[in-house]
């Protein structure tokens, strides 16, 4: 199949198209407002709306009404713009609702900037939102995934009555990559019986998410509980590079991940035995991966665009047994393979025989 | 004998939870009566606010969605350009649609979405306790107002169909009352008509009800009536506040 | 010939019916219902009219209405 030069913010629309969802409500925010143009464009062609809410809490919740008739539906935002959408995001888990919804993490807190961050992994893994929920988070590290990925994700929401977030930064967003447009991948996926519509022939049905009693409220948790424990036992991805024989780990998603692979690649040429864990879904955080890394690795540098967020999911994943440090840049800047090396050597006292 | 008058089949048969002489009740069966009327009961999605009446899920006939709190008019946005050819109708208290909900409401009617608005106003913040709301009248007790609504430091009460209609894509605003019996017949008309605007795709339809809270007035049943005729009515502009040629030909 | 029926169990007393039946057929009673509301009884059926009054003012559908039709 041919492949087409596009922005990943692009790849992410696309995908969104071919995946059949026909409804997009978003408001522009850069560096994420590509899709919503670029679905300005395309979606009405194949049939489908795109409406620009008043806001980005509007947005949310159009979303939100949208999804209550079974249709698919997507939005997409950066960093201020996801923190609006807090409030809707506990909605939609709490009323088991499918929505795609996309942050290109930009700098913050506040205003911030432009740049790429990850320093809304905190936000987007351990909640944002109030409430005990969870959001399927998928970090997507070149444009291919986050078409990719985003397809994957309407089929997650789908199967799991759960909203999913694409999590990606202005860098993968913005930079124009060859994406290959795969067909929707077939997918065996639940018939949504619990969505409104109108009650002819049927008996009414409600979607909200309040409890009445503390009973009742309680045995909702303990429903999403059960949900949340089966996703996380069935949908942990990362990818393995170089992990075989590593003695030395980097840990990195998105951007990040991305980087480090050629640091490992880097310092296998100077016989340092790293390797490499890439978490691709970022919430369940891939625990698996580290199963057997506590009792043969000698340490970890996790690599961050942030003060360190992903860092905590890593030394809880190895129980604290490795010593596990934190590679950082923040602010919008990104971090070199050199210093990332230069970075691990230090940690763990590592010669490196070549002038990096 | 034939029955002339009872439950209409657009409600449940579930007892209101509502207080006693709270007339949300007359409004839910006003309401109620219409979409049996207009045969549209199966069509119909109703989106409900937080408030007093965020339980009125279970109390009509037709589906139903729960919206968070001011965010009423955007859900039913979604809904409706989800599944254009259904009818989606909010029922919203003035502290959901003219509080925090009054973007989402101003930008729902701008935009024409063709859906129909019931707000029901009573004053205050009713579920909460009876806090004061930007509908609060000037001089009115509540709890965040114990002093009385002062107007200089909190502003005059908002004529909220009133703002409404002044947006292109609102196409019928209606402000009635259910205080009095010959009121009800006014208000079930413009609500009627307000669905027929939707069935007809002609635009946004706003009907802005005046209603009692006894529990959070302290007065009885019958004495919040007469509060609500004395006080509330005559600072209103009440009546069909708009209503196009389209909307005129219905 | 008309009559109306009162449907205790959703009365909560407020009495708007009984202010405003012109023909004073509704009352108050004296027997609480299940959820202690003292519901509103019939005292003269023989002087309903069936202009249903009471019901349209009624915010819990506790009234129906009946009447012969000519």
């Amino acid at each position: 199949m041919s492949k087409v030069l596009m922005k990943g913010n692009e790849a992410i629309a696309e995908a969104a198209i071919r995946s059949d969802c026909r409804l997009f409500f978003g408001y522009p925010i850069t560096p994420s407002t590509e899709i919503v143009e670029y679905l300005s464009k395309h979606l009405p062609k194949a049939g489908g709306t795109v409406l620009q809410g008043e806001d980005e809490v509007a947005s949310i919740n159009m979303c939100y009404g949208a999804a209550t008739t079974g249709a698919r539906v997507m939005t997409a935002s950066s960093s201020p713009g996801f923190s609006l959408k807090q409030e809707g995001m506990s909605y939609l888990a709490a009323a088991e609702l499918p929505v795609v919804v996309v942050n290109i993490n930009r700098t913050g807190p506040g205003l911030g900037g432009l740049g790429p961050a990850q320093s809304d992994y905190f936000q987007s893994t351990k909640g944002g939102g109030h409430g005990d929920y969870r959001l399927i988070v998928l970090a997507p590290s070149k444009g291919q995934e986050m078409y990719d990925f985003t397809m994957q994700a309407f089929d997650l929401a789908d199967k799991y009555r759960n909203p999913v977030l694409i999590l990606a930064d202005g860098f993968l967003g913005q930079m124009m990559e060859p994406v290959e447009l795969k067909e929707r991948p077939p997918a065996e996926l639940p018939k949504k019986d619990w969505a409104v519509g109108g009650c002819r022939g049927r008996a009414k049905r409600k979607i909200a998410s309040y409890a009445l009693t503390n009973e009742v409220g309680e045995a909702h948790c303990k429903h999403w509980e059960a949900k949340y424990a089966d996703i996380r036992d069935k949908e942990q991805y990362w990818e393995n590079f170089y992990t075989d024989d590593a003695e030395y780990l980097l840990v990195g998603y998105g951007t990040c991940g991305r980087i480090a692979k050629s640091v490992v690649l880097n310092a296998r040429r100077q016989g340092i035995k790293l390797g490499l864990i890439r978490p691709i879904s970022l919430w369940p955080f891939p625990e698996k991966a580290f199963a057997d890394v506590k009792n043969k690795v000698k340490g970890i540098v996790t690599v961050e665009m942030n003060a360190g967020q992903m860092i905590e999911d890593v030394k809880l994943a190895v129980e604290c047994r490795v010593p596990v440090h934190l590679c950082h840049r923040q602010g919008g800047m990104l971090p070199s393979e050199t210093e990332i090396l230069n970075f691990t050597a230090q940690a763990f006292n590592l010669a490196l025989p070549e002038e990096v | 004998m034939e029955r002339v008058f009872g439950r209409p089949k657009g409600l449940t048969e579930l007892p209101f939870h509502y207080c006693p002489g709270c007339t949300h009740g007359v409004i839910h069966r006003l309401i109620g009566e219409v979409l049996e009327e207009l045969d549209i009961i199966e069509e119909t999605i109703g989106v409900a606010p937080v408030g007093c009446a965020g339980f009125s899920l279970d109390f009509f006939s037709c589906d139903f969605v729960g919206a968070a709190h001011g965010r009423a008019q955007a859900v039913a946005t979604g809904i409706k350009r989800a599944m254009p050819d259904k009818m989606v109708f909010t029922y919203q208290g003035d502290g959901d649609i003219a509080a925090i909900g009054t973007a989402h409401a101003i930008h729902a009617a701008a935009r024409g979405e063709k859906i129909t608005a019931i707000m029901v106003n009573n004053a205050v913040f009713g579920m909460t306790g009876g806090q004061m709301a930007p509908t609060t009248l000037s001089g009115q007790v509540t709890t965040t107002s114990p002093y009385g609504r002062d107007c200089d430091i909190f502003g005059a009460p908002i004529d909220f169909p009133k703002t409404i209609a002044t947006l292109n894509g609102a196409v019928y605003v209606a402000a009635v009352s259910v205080d009095s019996p010959k009121n009800i017949v006014q208000a079930k008309k413009a609500i009627k008509k307000a669905f027929q605007v939707q069935q007809k795709g002609l635009g946004f339809a706003l009907v802005s009800v005046l209603s009692t809270c006894p529990t959070n007035w302290g007065l009885s049943p019958a004495d919040s009536i007469k509060w609500l005729q004395d006080n509330m009515i005559p600072i209103y502009q009440m009546g069909e506040l708009k209503a196009t040629e389209e909307v005129k030909a219905l | 010939m008309a009559k109306v029926i009162v449907l205790s169990e959703y009365c909560k007393s407020c009495g708007l019916c009984v202010n405003i039946c012109p023909k004073k057929v509704l009352a108050i009673g004296d027997k609480p219902n299940a959820k202690g509301y003292y519901a509103a009884v019939v005292t003269d059926e023989s002087k309903c009219i069936g202009c249903a009054l009471c019901g349209t003012v009624c915010p819990d559908l506790a009234l129906e209405v009946y009447k012969k039709r000519s």
